[in-house]
This record gives C-alpha cells, structure tokens and sequence, in this order.
C-alpha cells in the first residue's frame, strides 16, 4: 500500500463520521490545549522568577554568619558563633577576582521628616551596594566611600519613602531623624519594584556602622562580594572560604553564590512547570479515552468492512496498522487544534496579565503534539488489535 | 485447478461439536462453471470459506493451481486471496464512503499499485461493467444490480482464477439477479473457475455442474 494511499484511506474514515471526529479530535485538542498552557504559564512564572533574582546581577555571592546545616538551621540563632564584621568584609576586598564588597545589616524602624513618619526597612550598606545591586541613583548620589567604621550619618531615600515623606518637595540636603538619630539626605533611589513581595523602595540606605549602631548590632548579617564576570563563582567562593577560615579559626559562615541559587531555584521551577503540565496531562488522558471509545465504536461498525479487507488479502498486520493509523491521525489532528488554542490561550494570557508573561517554549510545543500522536497511538492500540484479530468468516457475517 | 481431500470441518457451539464439513473431497478443473446448492446449515457457506482460504480445516488438504495452499501461513495465504481469488458477497460489500471507483481500485490499491496506473484499469473495467457513468457515485447512490455489478468489478479486477460467489442473486430483484449471473458467466466463459454457492434451483440448473450438499456431505455431484 502506498504510503499516500494509506493516508487518503484513514483520512477518509475520519472524514466519514466528521461530527464524532470532531468530537473526540476536541477532547485532545483540550487537553494538548491546557498543557500547552499550563506548561507556558510555567515556563513564564520561571522566566518570570529567575528575572527578579539576576536584576542584582549575576555574579554574586553571598555570606551569612553559622554554617547552615543540612537541617538549614542557622548557626547565627545561637550565640557560639563568631560573628561577621566589617573588618571580614573588608579583608575579602582584597581576595583576587573580588570587585566590590558589601556589608549589609537589614532592619525595620521609624523615619521621620518634620511632621511626616514612616516606617521603613533600613538597609546599612557600604558604598559599594549600589554597584553590586545594580541600583539606579534618581537624585543626588549614593553614599559615599567613607571609611567603614567612621562613616558619616548620610541617608540615601528609597523612591516611596521619598514620596511619601517629601512629595514634590525638594529632599536633597533635608534632615531627618531615623531610630532618633539625624541623618542628611544626599541622594534618592530610581524605583525598582517588589521582589517577591519585598518593597525594594519602601526602603533607606544608610552607612553599614550606623545601622549596626541604631539596631544595636555587633556584627553584620550579610556580606555580598561581586566577582569579575570572568571568574568561575565556585573557584572564588572557595578562595573566599579559605580566606575567611583562616581569620575565623573554623567554618561558622556560609557562602551562597548566585549561580547555585539559581540552579536550585531553576529546579525548583522547573519541577513546577512539569506539575502543572502534568495537571494538563490529565485532560489529555480523558482525551485518549475518547479516542478509545470511539475507535472501539468504529471497529464495531466497520466490521465487515475489515472482513472484506482480509477477504481481499489484507493482513492482519495491515488491519492493525489502518486503525492505528486512523487514531494517531485523529490524534494529531486535535493535538495541532490543541497547540492553536495553548499558543492562543497564553498571547491571550499575556496581553491580560503583562508582568506574567506566558512563554512558549517551543521544545515543550513540539513535544506536545508528539504527546498528543503517542497518546492516539496508546488508545488505537486495543480496538486496532481487535480488529486485526477478527476471524474474516464472522467479520463478513457482520453486515 | 482445484482439489480438496479429505476436508474436516467442525465448529464449537457451546458445548456442542456441530460437523459443517465431513470428509469432503472435490475437484475443479480450471475454467470450471460450479453451483453449490443445499439447504442451510448444509456446509456450503464452510465449503466456500475453505475454498476462499478464509478458514483453514481441521484436516485434510487443499490445493490450488499446484500449491498445497492448506498448509502455508497466514501471510502467503493473504498473497493467494490477493491474487488468485476473488469474492462476491450476498451483500455486495461495498465500502459505503468509497465511491465506486475506489471500491473497485481498493484491491489495487491495497496491492500497493500507483495511483495513475489504477486509473487506467479501474476506468476500463467501470466501462466494461457498464459504470462508466457512476464512477463517483456511493454506494448508497446505486441501485442493488449496480452495487452488485461494482463488487464484480472490484473481484476481477486483479484478474483472479478463481471467483467464489456466495448467494450472489439473494439480494436482488429478479431483472437484476439474471444480469449480474449473465455477467458471472461471461466471466467464466473468458476462463475464470466460477464457483456459486446458491440455495436458489433455477440459478444452480445454469451451472454446468451441481454440487448438492447436506449435513456436511457432498450428497451429488454431476
């Protein structure tokens, strides 16, 4: 049988009952559809997700006080431990491959200017931070490169608080009072938005020592260091180690790096994108029952028809081959509806909601149909070998 | 050229063994003209089931045009229906969504030949069957001797040996019952062996030779 014969013959049964086709061409058109969707929505949240953690830049890496555990409890909940100072932070900054160092000490407290107030997180940072996080300065500038431990009381306002605390009023050079203690205005920051729920402009920034001051802190509770884009993050997080080993005595930190971040957060979400298209995947199974349904149905009718067949020398095998044919073909048939209306369905999704934007990864695109066709294949399988196991003498009978 | 020897057919029906062939043993030389008569339940249809290779016996042996057919695989015995035998059925049979043309290429088709190599013959033999004019008609869109005339078509249209017809006239009026046996017949005079299973006695006197079965044995042959 040539192959073009082969297709012209299923095609036709197909086209033969086209509202049941139709029908059960729809239910896999549904499922290929939602996990098309499902799996783009996934693929958008991911994209969505990694693009919040890079806005600080990639090269990072972090370092907390306490050794974290395989619990993840940190060492820092107990007293034991060596704290973090700003002497750490600085003799990492002479580390090769080191290009900036932050001390980073994060707290809550009541702003003040005037007759306005506001609390507010209050982020003691060197003046480094706006390099290493990629932070825009709107007005004035950021803090200056005062020696750490001498800094002067500068505060640079995040774009809300600036807002909300001086509106339209001019907040270069004004004073106010942060946790009581005055601070000069020397700067305010472009917005950047939430992350994950954190208002990163309802937020000041004053010098690392002067938080540790006003929250009563001896030691820091973050140190980032920025490495040149050259450099393996993994080979400098372990000059970091030992560089911090040989000052501490022992391992009571611990060191994140940007890249294994986002590698565990990059699984993370990938497993979720697969979840949700396994969510997907369900219609799709009700759809490859339909199929079944159906198929069985139509060997039933076309039951003298493959009794003619043999008579006219088919073999078993081909039988076998028209009817599976005939399903992956229907099959496919939904699968492509399926793919117009997940690739639909997410444009759709994206002109709705903009700061989700659904991604259409085409591998998952192709694979779906290919799901679709192996899920044709799976559900032609038992009424195609039944009719290829139909004795010709009782299949002609049939009629 | 045919012969069945010894042909044992039995058939499990609950639990009870029902004999549709005993010790049936036949020839047909080529070119033959047969008419299989009997009552039903008599083993005519399992005699034409056996001859068109879509049964096998319990025992003994069948050959056809040399080849000892009986004991070949399912595969080399769908080859031989292919090419040496073709069926027409009380009920015609037909494809009901295929148009007549390709009810009657089906078998090309099937065989694997080219679209425009078909055409050609199934063209010829729509005209040769008087259907020129409903080519691209369905089924459901001819009358019974039509439907009749494109199942002849279809069953000779890999030039076969041998045609078996099974109650060919039993679903058609009388006008076009003789026409579609005219045609039967002039087949057979071109030098296909016709065998006719037929409980109709007016239709088995036109046969030159009668086969008459009951209870599963060839009761008179002549």
């Amino acid at each position: 049988m040539q192959i073009q014969d082969f297709f012209r013959y299923t095609f036709n049964g197909i086209r033969a009952q086209r509202l049941r086709s139709f029908l059960t061409a729809l239910g896999i058109a549904v499922g290929i559809g939602a996990v098309v969707l499902l799996t783009s929505l996934g693929e958008g949240l991911h994209h969505f997700v990694l693009g919040e953690f890079t806005q600080f830049g990639t090269n990072l890496i972090a370092i907390n006080p306490g050794k974290i555990t395989t619990h993840g409890v940190s060492g820092a909940l107990l007293s034991n431990v060596r704290p973090l100072t700003i002497e750490d932070s600085a003799s990492l900054k002479q580390l090769p491959h080191i290009l900036d160092v932050v001390s980073v000490v994060q707290g809550n407290g009541a702003i003040e200017a005037g007759t306005h107030q506001r609390r507010a997180t209050i982020y003691g940072v060197d003046a480094s931070a706006a390099r290493v996080w990629k932070f825009g300065v709107a007005a004035g500038r950021f803090l200056p490169d005062d020696p750490p431990r001498s800094a002067r009381s500068f505060v640079v306002l995040g774009s809300k608080v600036r807002k909300e605390l001086f509106g339209n009023n001019q907040a270069l050079g004004e004073r106010i009072r942060i946790g009581g203690e005055l601070f000069r205005v020397i700067g305010s920051m472009e917005s950047k938005g939430q992350m994950l729920g954190f208002d990163l402009d309802d937020a000041v920034y004053i010098p690392a020592a002067k938080a540790m001051a006003l929250f009563n802190r001896e030691s820091l509770m973050e140190i980032d260091l920025l490495h040149s884009a050259g450099s393996s993050s993994s080979a400098v997080a372990e000059k970091v180690k030992k560089a911090l080993q040989a000052r501490h005595g022992k391992e009571d930190f611990t060191i994140t790096t940007q890249e294994k971040m986002l590698e565990i957060l990059g699984g993370v979400l990938n497993t979720l994108t697969i979840a949700v298209g396994a969510l997907g995947g369900i219609s799709l199974l009700v759809g490859g029952v339909g199929i079944l349904t159906i198929m069985s149905i139509t060997v039933n009718e076309r039951t003298g028809e493959i009794g003619l067949l043999r008579a006219m020398g088919v073999e078993r095998n081909q039988i076998l081959v028209l009817f599976l044919g005939e399903a992956v073909i229907l099959a496919a048939i939904g699968g492509l509806a399926g793919l117009v209306i997940g690739v639909g369905g997410s444009w759709l999704f994206s002109l709705i909601v903009p700061a989700l934007p659904a991604h259409i990864s085409w591998a998952y695109v192709a694979s779906a149909e290919l799901l679709a066709a192996f899920v044709g294949l799976l559900a032609g399988v038992l009424p195609a070998r039944r009719a290829a196991g139909l004795h010709p003498v009782e299949a002609l009978r049939a009629e | 050229m045919i012969s069945l020897q010894h042909i044992e057919r039995v058939f499990q029906v609950g639990d009870e063994e029902v004999h549709a062939l005993r010790d049936v043993s036949m020839t047909a030389a080529g070119g033959e003209y047969i008419a299989i008569m009997g009552p039903s339940g008599s083993g005519k249809s399992s005699l034409l089931n056996i001859l068109g290779l879509l049964d096998r016996p319990d025992s003994g042996s069948y050959e056809l045009d040399g080849v000892k057919v009986s004991e070949l695989d399912e595969k080399e015995q769908a080859r031989i229906r292919r090419h040496k035998i073709g069926f027409v059925f009380q009920f015609f049979h037909l494809v009901p969504r295929l148009t007549a043309f390709d009810n009657i290429a089906l078998p090309l088709m099937l065989a694997g030949m080219k679209q425009d190599e078909r055409q050609e013959r199934v063209t010829a033999a729509l005209a040769a069957f008087g259907l020129a004019n409903r080519a691209q008609h369905r089924p459901d869109q001819l009358s019974g001797g039509q439907r009749q005339r494109v199942a002849i078509a279809r069953a000779t249209i890999m030039q076969p040996s041998v045609i078996l017809a099974d109650e060919p006239t039993g679903n058609l009026d009388r006008n076009a019952g003789i026409e579609v046996v005219e045609i039967l017949e002039e087949l057979n005079h071109q030098g296909i062996t016709l065998i006719i299973v037929t409980h109709d006695p007016e239709l088995g006197k036109r046969a030159r030779r009668q086969i008459l079965m009951v209870d599963g044995r060839i009761e008179d042959d002549r």
